[in-house]
C-alpha cells in the first residue's frame, strides 16, 4: 500500500470515529468514590435514563474534593455524605438547597487477630481508645472524604488528637477499595462505609470488629450547584435527578439495589435528615 | 511572469571570492555565451566548483561582478546545475524529476510525458518506480542530468560529472552531454578530466589556484598552450 | 482468577468501548499534536531568529512533561472557574484529546525539527538551486522526511496511550464517557477487583508491542528508501 494511501485510509478513519455525537441531555455530578465504588450508579442511572433520557455523568471524588467542584461550578448536582459540610455549602451560596437521600453505616474492620482486643464492643470511641492506646496499626484514608471526617470526628469524640507522625497511623491519601487493600495486607483495623464493605471482592483479611453504633450513621444529602453562582448549571435536568432520586421511584430504586440479598443504602428522602 | 528571455552572456569582472577571508578566487574574468561547451579546466582546489556556484547565484562575489545578460540576475530561471555528488530526493526516480518539473506546471499526462521522455533521453526508462536512491552512482548522475533538463534550462552547469563514475558510467554520461549540447544547451564543465575535455570542450578556462590562467578555443589549448602552467597540467606534471 | 474469567472479559462489550475510547482519544491527540508539531518543527529547522537555540532546547525538555502536571494546568484552565471555562470542556473527552496533544506536541515537533535538519543539511544545495520559496523548501523536506516523522507520531502514540495522570485529571474517570484503559486500570486495582485491570493491562501491553512493530517495520521501509540495503550475501545476513 503507497504512503499516500496510507495517510489518505488514516485520515477517513479518524474523521470517522469523531462522527458527531448525539446532542444528549446529560448533567453532571460530583460525588464520592464511596458511593460509586459500592456500584450504586450502575444500578440507579439506567433507570433514571430510562425514565427521562438525561445522561448522567458522575465524577467520583473525596468529598471535600467533590464540594470543591461544585463550588467552581464544574459540576451540576453534588451528592456527598457529610452534612456538616454540606450545610455550609449552602449557606455560603454555591448550593440551592440540601435534601437527605439515604443513609448506610460506617464500620470498624479490623484483623482476625484484633491486637486491640475490641472485636463486638458497642462503643466506638472506646474502640478507637483502645487502639490508640496499643496503638495497633490503623489505616485513614486521609483524603478529606465524607468517611474521612466522620472518623476523625470520632477521633476528637474520643479527645485523641491523631497525626501522619504516629507510627500506627498510616494516612493514605486514597479511596474506600485502596483503603481496605492496604488495611488487609497491613493487618490493620479501618473505618469503612458498609456499602463499600459489601461490594468489596474479599482477597485478604479483614472482618467487622465494631458496628451498630449511632454514632457511625453514614447520612447522604444532594444539592443542586447554585445558578445564582454559576448560571451555566443545568437547572431542570438537575432538578429533574434530585427528584427522581428522592421521589417515590428513586428511593424504591435505592432500597432494591443488594449484594448478597443484603441491602447496602437505606432510603430516607423527606426526614429531618 | 514569464521568464526572462535570456542569461546569456554571463560576464565575470574581476570577481573575486574570499572564504573566512582567505581568498579562494581573485582577478577572474572572463565571458560565457551560446556558443558550444565551455569547460573549467585545472587541478583539484583550483576554485573551478567557486566558479559555477557563482555562476548559479549560490553565493555573491565578495569583489568584482557578475552579469546575467548585462543584468544583475538573482534568478536562476534558465541556468540549472548537476552538482558533482548529486543528492537524490527519497522518492523514485519518476517522483523526483516530478519535484524538478514542478515549475512547468503542466498537467497530469503532460507530466508523465515528459517523465517519461526525459528518462528515455538519460536511458533510465526501466527505473522509473525505483527509489532513487538504490541507483547505482552512474544511474544518479544520469538522473541528476535528467533532473536538471527537467528545469528547461538555456545553461547547464556541470561539477565534475564524471569523477566518481566507472569507464562505462563515464562514457554513458558524455554521450548524454553530446546530445544535450547538440540540442542547443549551453554547457558549462567543470572537470580535471583531460579526455573529457578534449572530446567535448569548444571553449577552455583552465584555472590554477584560483587564478584565471589560460582562456582559449580547446583546440588552440590543447595544442599549443599559451603558458609554462597550461603546458604542464597538459602533461600531467603540473605541481602546486 | 481463571482463564474462564478472564475469557468471559474479553467478550464484554464494555472492556472493548473502554479500548476503543482509549485509542481514539491517543490517535486524535496525534493527529492534532501532529498538525502542530510538524509545522512547528520545520519551522525550527529552516529559520533563524534570536533565541533559536533555545528554543530548541526548551522543546527537547518538554518532550519529557510529566502527564499530571499537564493535566493540572489543563484542569486550572478549563474549569469553569478558570480563564476558559466558558467553553465547557472539563470532564469531556475533548478535554482528554486537548490534554493528551499538548504531550504529545513536543515529541512531534522536537523529532521533526532533527529529522529536517538532517535533511536539510544534505539537500540544501539543491533545494537552494531550485530557488524554491520556504513553504515549498519545508514541503519537500517534510515529505522526504515522512518515514522518520510516522515513527515521530508513533512514538507520541505510544505516550499518549500509554499515560493516565493527564486523562484522570481533566476527563474525570467517569464511567462510560471517560474512562480509558489506563483510568480503569489505576480504578480497579484501587478497588482490589483485578480481572478487568489485568485483562486491560494485557491489551495496553499488545498496544505498545504493536507500535513499537510498527515503527521497527517503518524504520526498516526508511532505511531501505534511504538508500541503505541491510542484506548482504557476504555476511550471511
Amino acid at each position: 500500500m503507497s504512503f499516500r494511501a496510507a495517510i489518505l485510509t488514516l485520515a477517513l478513519i479518524l474523521a470517522a470515529a469523531s462522527a458527531a455525537r448525539a446532542q444528549q441531555p446529560s448533567i453532571l455530578v460530583a460525588s464520592t468514590t464511596s458511593t460509586q465504588d459500592s456500584g450504586l450508579f450502575g444500578h440507579l442511572l439506567p433507570l433514571f435514563k430510562a425514565r427521562t433520557g438525561i445522561d448522567v455523568k458522575v465524577v467520583a471524588q473525596g468529598t471535600g474534593q467533590a464540594l470543591d467542584t461544585a463550588r467552581r461550578g464544574d459540576a451540576d448536582v453534588v451528592f456527598v455524605h457529610a452534612k456538616a459540610q454540606e450545610e455550609k455549602f449552602v449557606a455560603e451560596g454555591y448550593g440551592v438547597e440540601r435534601k437527605p437521600v439515604m443513609y448506610n453505616d460506617f464500620l470498624l474492620l479490623g484483623p482476625a487477630s484484633d491486637p486491640a482486643g475490641v472485636a463486638g464492643v458497642r462503643d466506638i470511641v472506646a474502640a478507637m481508645k483502645a487502639i490508640a492506646a496499643k496503638k495497633a496499626p490503623f489505616v485513614s484514608r486521609g483524603d478529606r472524604s465524607g468517611t474521612h471526617l466522620a472518623e476523625l470526628k470520632l477521633w476528637s469524640e474520643a479527645g485523641l488528637d491523631v497525626s501522619a507522625s504516629e507510627p500506627w497511623y498510616r494516612a493514605i491519601g486514597q479511596g474506600m477499595g485502596a483503603a481496605l487493600n492496604t488495611a488487609s495486607a497491613m493487618q490493620a483495623y479501618v473505618l469503612a462505609d458498609r456499602g463499600t464493605w459489601l461490594a468489596w471482592k474479599r482477597g485478604g483479611d479483614l472482618r467487622p470488629i465494631v458496628e451498630g453504633d449511632r454514632r457511625l450513621f453514614n447520612q447522604y444529602g444532594i444539592i443542586l450547584v447554585s445558578p445564582t453562582k454559576h448560571p451555566h448549571v443545568k437547572r431542570a435536568e438537575g432538578q429533574a435527578f434530585i427528584d427522581w432520586l428522592t421521589g417515590a421511584e428513586g428511593q424504591n430504586a435505592i432500597a432494591g439495589y443488594r449484594i448478597g440479598g443484603e441491602p447496602l443504602f437505606f432510603p430516607n428522602a423527606g426526614t429531618a435528615n | 511572469m514569464r521568464a526572462p528571455a535570456t542569461d546569456l552572456p554571463i560576464r565575470f569582472d574581476n570577481v573575486g571570492f574570499d572564504i573566512g577571508g582567505a581568498p579562494v578566487l581573485d582577478q577572474i574574468s572572463f565571458t560565457l555565451d551560446g556558443h558550444g561547451p565551455t569547460v573549467l579546466l585545472g587541478p583539484n582546489g583550483a576554485g573551478k566548483s567557486t566558479i559555477l556556484r557563482l555562476a548559479m547565484s549560490l553565493a555573491a562575489p565578495t569583489r568584482g561582478r557578475i552579469s546575467w545578460a548585462a543584468r544583475d540576475a538573482a534568478q536562476a530561471e534558465r541556468r540549472a546545475i548537476v552538482f558533482q555528488r548529486p543528492v537524490m530526493l527519497r522518492r523514485s526516480v519518476a517522483a523526483n524529476l516530478a519535484f524538478y518539473l514542478d515549475r512547468a506546471q503542466l498537467n497530469a499526462p503532460a507530466r508523465a510525458a515528459r517523465i517519461a521522455q526525459l528518462l528515455q533521453q538519460v536511458g533510465l526508462a526501466d527505473c522509473a518506480r525505483r527509489p532513487a536512491r538504490q541507483l547505482s552512482g552512474g544511474e544518479q548522475q544520469r538522473l541528476a542530468l535528467a533532473r536538471a533538463l527537467a528545469r528547461d534550462p538555456e545553461i547547464l552547469f556541470l561539477d565534475e560529472p564524471t569523477a566518481s563514475l566507472d569507464p562505462a558510467a563515464a562514457k554513458s554520461v558524455e554521450a548524454i552531454l553530446r546530445d544535450i549540447a547538440a540540442s542547443g544547451i549551453k554547457i558549462v564543465m567543470a572537470t580535471h578530466d583531460l579526455g573529457l575535455a578534449r572530446r567535448l570542450a569548444d571553449d577552455i578556462l583552465f584555472i590554477a589556484r584560483g587564478r584565471l590562467v589560460e582562456s582559449a578555443p580547446a583546440r588552440q589549448f590543447f595544442e599549443a598552450p599559451a603558458t609554462e602552467q597550461g603546458a604542464q597540467f597538459l602533461r600531467g606534471d603540473l605541481v602546486l | 482468577m481463571g482463564a474462564d474469567a478472564f475469557g468471559l472479559m474479553l467478550g464484554d462489550p464494555r472492556l472493548w468501548s473502554i479500548v476503543g475510547l482509549s485509542l481514539s482519544i491517543s490517535l486524535s491527540a496525534v493527529a492534532v499534536a501532529a498538525l502542530i508539531g510538524l509545522p512547528l518543527g520545520a519551522l525550527l529547522a529552516l529559520t533563524r531568529f534570536p533565541g533559536r537555540n533555545l528554543a530548541i532546547v526548551v522543546l527537547n525538555a518538554l518532550m519529557g512533561l510529566p502527564p499530571v502536571l499537564v493535566g493540572l494546568t489543563i484542569y486550572l484552565l478549563l474549569s469553569r472557574s478558570g480563564p476558559l471555562g466558558a467553553w465547557g470542556l472539563l470532564f469531556t473527552r475533548e478535554a482528554m484529546i486537548i490534554a493528551q496533544a499538548v504531550l504529545v506536541t513536543p515529541i512531534i515537533a522536537a523529532l521533526t525539527r532533527q529529522a529536517v535538519a538532517d535533511l536539510w543539511e544534505e539537500y540544501r544545495d539543491e533545494l537552494t538551486a531550485l530557488h524554491l520559496g520556504p513553504m515549498a523548501r519545508a514541503g519537500a523536506l517534510l515529505w522526504d522526511a515522512r518515514f522518520r516523522l510516522v515513527t515521530a507520531a508513533l512514538a507520541g502514540f505510544g505516550r499518549a496511550a500509554a499515560e493516565v495522570g493527564a486523562v484522570m485529571i481533566v476527563g474525570g474517570n467517569i464511567d462510560g464517557f471517560t474512562r480509558t484503559m489506563t483510568t480503569t486500570i489505576a480504578l480497579e486495582t484501587s478497588k482490589g477487583d483485578l480481572p478487568l485491570a489485568v485483562a486491560l493491562g494485557l491489551i495496553l501491553m499488545l498496544v505498545v508491542l504493536g507500535v513499537n512493530g510498527l515503527v521497527w517495520v517503518i524504520a526498516r521501509r526508511g532505511e531501505r528508501n534511504d538508500g541503505i540495503i541491510r542484506s548482504d550475501p557476504l555476511r550471511g545476513a
